[in-house]
């Protein structure tokens, strides 16, 4: 039953991006996030329910440069929004009737667990621990932790040079990269400073409060592409972490359907296209990691 | 409820950081606070208006604003509370000898804005020693600091003890902010990692917080009831 379902689910997918291919040259003229013409979708799915209702309720950020940053007209912009509006096109719903919805790293489980998002697209790292309370497509990048410290500072190579017990690192409350940097601290107490912005750590780096700043390196770069004469980042990324989009638990169709769109808008170029127009400005281009269909 | 024992460290841990930071302030503000009542009721004008204008500012001006000031504004003119680096004390307290200043500057902001209500809730204590002890005194021939050392302070100090216990119990739920102001490991920062990079859920987590601070304040009201008591048999 399950599987006849998928399969159904798959063919109609199928279907839809034959579809979208006929009307591809539409996409390329306006921008990203014009509606496909007429999707349809098996009835009693997700995609038809959103369809049918012509909205969607999306989660991201509004306070990450580059990737969903709430700007003065009261929108959210940036890498993670334009993906999620793609999404939204193939279920036929333009980007004026998307209900966008702060979800800030604490909340996110919560609000697609109790429904009040249908989907969340917010530097979302796909992991163990939440896939046990919901369900990740994707990923569609892959960022990784790393140090931005003071441009004439050499003495940090990489997170390895934290250990020997005198540098500072700071971070933000209750984030991963916190978490993950204290492996490489000898005394937490007397080396690791947690704010609730990374302004605020950027802020201590430049007065010399701190040595380093740890964090995503996208989000790192965004730092470095606006103030480049007083930051740099040091060494490589030493974590990976794959953003995904969160759905409800269970909703296997729409997973896979927002694994097909994914993957359909690398091959089409959207997916470059939508990365050149907001974090594209201050890194290149990646290439989209393989979806994970588990 | 599980969360509660499979991370009972990091909120012991957290307890004691903030069990710390609440001692350390205690002391400050109950040292500042008397300071700045001596002022407020010293026969010298001067000195008057300074008391009135500390505690103006300081209890009038948000706890948030107090600590955004502590932690971010006096490290750019070089306040880095290293007049805290006390030795012996520093050995006890670990975190008042580290480099990083900001569990200092916590504890300096919470006893400059602790310090107004301590002064005020002393002031009242002053205030209920009816004047003619004061006048007794000045008439035995004491000094001012002699009249208040031996006269007026300690009666005061027993009006004024339940009142200035409702202070420090505020206090130590205000303490909960420094988590936000580059105190690492404190009550409130282990409830925001929890939550936040652990994935847990937060009603449980909140709990586990809140059982913390209950650990301070309860007792602490306790001992309060029974001085309170006690005086009253007293009298």
């Amino acid at each position: 039953m399950r599987f006849t379902r998928l399969a159904a689910t798959a063919a109609i997918a199928v279907l839809a991006m034959s579809a979208a291919a006929c009307g591809g040259d539409k996409a390329d003229k306006g921008s990203n996030g014009d509606p496909v013409a007429k999707p349809s979708f098996a009835a009693g799915t997700k995609m038809d329910t959103l369809n049918k209702a012509g909205k969607v309720t999306i989660g991201t950020k509004f306070d990450q440069p580059g990737f969903g940053l709430k700007g003065l007209d009261g929108k959210p912009a940036g890498f993670d929004v334009e993906i999620a509006k793609l999404i939204a096109a193939e279920l036929g719903i333009s980007a004026d009737k998307i209900e966008w919805v702060e979800t800030p790293s604490k909340v996110r489980e919560e609000v697609i667990e109790q429904g009040k998002v249908d989907f969340v697209v917010a530097t979302y790292t796909i992991n163990d621990t939440r896939k046990q309370k919901i369900d990740f497509a994707g990923p569609y990048y892959e960022a990784g932790q790393a140090l931005m410290v003071r441009k004439d500072d050499n003495s940090i190579t990489g997170p390895d040079s934290l250990k020997e017990g005198s540098k500072k690192v700071c971070s933000v409350t209750g984030s991963t990269p916190a978490v993950n940097i204290e492996k490489y601290i000898k005394d937490k107490a007397a080396q690791l400073v947690l704010f609730d912005t990374y302004d605020k750590c950027r802020d201590a780096l430049k007065n010399k409060q701190v040595d380093a700043v740890t964090t995503d390196n996208v989000i790192l770069l965004g730092y470095v592409a606006r103030d480049e004469a007083s930051f740099k980042l040091a060494g490589d990324t030493f974590t990976k972490e794959p953003y995904g989009i969160g759905v409800k638990k269970g909703d296997n169709e729409f997973r896979t359907f927002i694994n097909n769109t994914l993957e359909k808008i690398n091959t089409d170029g959207r997916y470059k296209k939508a990365w050149d127009a907001t974090a594209g400005k201050f890194a290149p281009a990646p290439t989209m990691p393989a979806v994970n269909r588990y | 409820m599980d969360v509660l024992i499979k991370y009972s460290d990091q909120f012991v841990s957290g307890f004691w950081v903030t069990f710390q930071l609440c001692l350390l302030s205690a002391i400050g503000a109950l040292v500042v606070g008397t300071a700045v009542a001596v002022l407020r009721i010293s026969p010298v004008p001067p000195l008057r208006a300074v008391g009135t204008a500390y505690v103006t500012v300081f209890r009038n001006m948000p706890l948030t604003i107090v600590m955004f000031f502590c932690a971010f504004a006096l490290p750019t003119i070089g306040v880095n509370g290293n007049f805290l680096k006390i030795p012996l004390l520093d050995q006890l307290f670990r975190r008042l000898g580290t480099d990083l200043p900001f569990f200092r500057l916590a504890v300096i902001a919470l006893t400059l804005y602790t310090a107004a209500f301590v002064c005020e809730a002393l002031r009242a204590g002053i205030n209920a020693v009816p004047a003619g002890q004061a006048e007794a005194a000045r008439s035995l021939g004491l000094t001012f600091t002699q009249n208040l050392r031996h006269v007026v302070l300690p009666q005061a100090w027993k009006a004024a003890i339940v009142p200035l216990g409702s202070v420090i119990i505020a206090m130590i739920k205000n303490s909960a902010l420094a988590g936000f102001f580059g105190v690492v490991g404190d009550l409130s920062s282990v409830a925001d990692r929890l939550t936040g990079a652990g994935g847990e859920p937060i009603i449980p987590v909140f709990i586990g917080i809140s059982i913390g601070y209950l650990i301070m304040t309860i007792p602490l009201g306790l001992l309060l009831d029974r001085i309170e008591k006690r005086r009253a048999v007293a009298r």
